[in-house]
């Protein structure tokens, strides 16, 4: 086993009764990387958290933290700190007694306790706040507070369950950078359990996609939006347009794809891209954001006349709903000031460039 | 020239009958006036009325009754007496009702969980006297407990089980177990169970996660729950009347004797205020105590 290999889940499966909540997992966290296990409600990505921290048996595979197998240690021998939605502060003990209370339990002297809650409330700049109850402080100390809790025995690794879920939209912008800040500070590895996109692809070094019990892709935020394995990925994760086509030739990592008889388009890929696509029906993928308005058809690779449906305004941007000859429909994100080109009913000519889009597979035809 | 704002014309049938009656002035005063006239009335009155029976007679005042409870060895022997059951039946509840009531949030079998509750609640629909009888045959010396004990071999005499403290503080843990119960219950339910995961993670073997989380934060339960069970066992009746002898005498069976049979109501009001002050000393004591905790103090 490779150095410097924090937690390795290998083919972890585990049952519900009959009820396959987590599927023959593999997934490799280094050293120090921030992992966000991403997925809808009912993917297993909260089993699959429970199953790291101890909370559930392994019905299958095993999970090694820095080579050494835990799959069959109790909770509380792990050694590894956990963040809750809810924060699970102690009501009855104040900030200080909280964020003392792991190490107590580790028969730490009080001098030493207090030198290390003091050090880790300066981090999060709670110093004031020690001898408060949870109670009486606002969410995002509270969170903070559970985050210190959780870190200040130097455990190897750290679980985040929904970390900002109970917070308001504007805190959790906040919050995000604080605990990508502290978790970069401390250096721990981390690996996080969330539904929300936007939070992910914000805080990760590393995505994990679920869906269904199983792993769909795991990758850099940025190659997961830029290269979704699947459809599924690519329809979780942001906007896309999907449309289908007809792989014509792979050469030297660009493909040509068929839409229909009158349209081509021209994608690139990696160079590693496999030359047995061809042939094969492929979904096209497309952000809305990557989709310009084209003054000819010179100005971008590939081209496209389609009829406006409809226009929607969000502040930095219009959304613009349009429909191809064929009657599939395309999404495309127009910036705001260019909204006197386009109006509705009329054709317009839409643009990108080849390496804009993505080519993804289509299950449906397999 | 004053302009007179017209009142805007809702025809009568546009407002309901709940609104027209929200608009008669006092109305609520005299929905709230009928509750608590009724508390009120037999509250003060019957109050007073021992208070002024204790504390007067034909003579006017006098603290006679008083001075005799506390000078006479068997009106002290039976506070003593009370208290101390009420102590013990307070105590054998909660040893019994604090796994029942964790049992019943802990566990995640529906099953369990119906069990202990209907144990736990349906003696609590059957009625006082019937459960009384219950338990005098049970406990009699050629009762089931004796026999089976006997039939085992663990004893050979039957052992006295009844007209005792014994037999009086079994039953009345049982009759008072459910107040002790749901008590714990509904402070325990209040609980984040994720709190004990919490500590688990941190390090915690689950029993050092119970002592140090849940059992401090069950306190509030464990407090109502006593002062429910004492304040009611303290001023038992019927248990203590069919099931103790003549040593196990509690005040509320001095209380009768004196209205009953020897017809001194002085006495029997003055012994019935003594009661009541040991209650309020034993309740503002239990405020005390949970002054400090942070938990108790959103409680009250």
């Amino acid at each position: 086993m490779t150095l410097g290999n924090s937690l390795s889940v290998v083919n972890a499966t585990k049952y519900y009764k009959k009820f396959k909540a987590v599927d023959d997992v593999n997934l490799t966290v280094n050293q120090g990387e921030f992992l966000t296990i991403l997925g809808p409600s009912g993917s297993g990505k909260t089993s699959l958290l429970k199953l790291i921290a101890g909370f559930e048996q392994l019905s299958n595979g095993s999970i090694m933290l820095n080579h050494q197998d835990i799959s069959n240690k109790k909770p509380y021998e792990r050694q590894i700190g956990m963040l809750f939605q809810n924060y699970a502060l102690f009501p009855h003990m104040t900030v200080f007694d909280n964020i003392a209370y792991p190490l107590s339990l580790r028969k730490m002297a009080k001098e030493e306790v207090k030198q290390k809650v003091e050090s880790i409330l300066k981090l999060i700049h709670l110093e004031e706040y020690a001898q408060r109850y949870p109670e009486q402080l606002s969410g995002g100390q509270q969170q903070r507070v559970a985050l210190a809790r959780a870190i200040v025995f130097n455990p190897p690794l750290l679980l985040l369950d929904e970390p900002l879920g109970a917070l308001d939209k504007q805190l959790r912008k906040q919050m995000q950078l604080e605990i990508k800040q502290i978790q970069e500070h401390v250096g721990i590895t981390t690996v996080s359990v969330t539904h929300d996109q936007e939070e992910a692809l914000t805080m990760s070094d590393k995505i994990c996609v679920m869906n269904k019990g199983r792993i769909e892709q795991v990758d850099s935020p940025e190659m997961l939006y830029k290269q979704p394995k699947n459809r599924f990925v690519a329809e979780f994760i942001g906007e896309i347009n999907l449309i289908k086509g007809q792989v014509v030739s792979v050469i030297d990592g660009n493909a040509m794809v068929k839409v229909n008889e009158d349209m081509s388009v021209h994608i690139e890929m990696n160079k590693d891209a496999s030359k047995e696509m061809k042939n094969k029906s492929m979904l096209i993928g497309l952000r809305p954001e990557n989709i310009q308005i084209a003054r000819d058809q010179t100005q971008f690779h590939n081209t496209i006349r389609v009829r406006v449906l409809e226009t929607i305004y969000v502040g930095e941007a219009i959304n613009i709903k349009t429909k191809m000859d064929t009657g599939e429909e395309i999404m495309a994100k127009i910036p705001a000031h260019m909204s006197e080109m386009i109006v509705k009913g009329e054709e317009i000519l839409l643009g990108w460039n080849s390496k804009d889009a993505c080519l993804i597979p289509d299950e449906t035809t397999i | 020239m004053i302009e007179v704002k017209k009142e805007p014309r809702i025809l009568a049938q546009q407002v309901s009958f709940s609104h027209r009656l929200a608009r008669i002035s006092g109305l609520q005063w005299l929905l709230l006036i009928i509750p608590l006239g009724y508390i009120m009335i037999l509250m003060v009155f019957s109050m007073a009325d021992f208070f002024k029976l204790s504390l007067f007679n034909e003579d006017g005042f006098t603290l006679e009754y008083f001075r005799h409870i506390f000078s006479t060895d068997i009106y002290l022997k039976v506070l003593w007496v009370t208290l101390k059951i009420a102590l013990l039946v307070t105590f054998f509840s909660l040893i019994v009702a604090y796994p029942l009531a964790y049992m019943l949030v802990r566990t995640t079998s529906k099953l369990w969980k119906k069990i202990i509750l209907a144990s736990v609640l349906i003696p609590f629909w059957i009625s006082l006297l019937v459960r009384t009888f219950a338990w005098s045959i049970l406990l009699r010396k050629n009762g089931v407990i004796n026999m089976i004990l006997m039939e085992m071999g663990i004893i050979d005499q039957p052992l006295e089980l009844i007209y005792n403290t014994t037999g009086v503080v079994i039953a009345m843990t049982h009759i008072l177990l459910p107040y002790m119960v749901l008590s714990l219950y509904s402070v325990m339910e209040g609980i984040d169970q994720k709190l004990l995961l919490a500590a688990q993670s941190m390090g915690a073997r689950p029993w050092k996660a119970f002592t140090q989380v849940f059992l401090p934060l069950s306190i509030p339960g464990v407090l109502s729950g006593s002062l429910l069970v004492f304040v009611m066992g303290i001023g038992y009746f019927i248990t203590p009347a069919l099931l103790g002898g003549s040593k196990t005498t509690m005040i509320s069976m001095l209380i009768e004797s004196n209205i009953n049979t020897t017809l001194n109501w002085h006495l029997a009001s003055a012994l019935a205020l003594v009661l009541f002050m040991a209650t309020l000393i034993l309740l503002f004591i239990a405020l005390l105590l949970t002054g400090k905790n942070p938990v108790l103090k959103e409680l009250e």
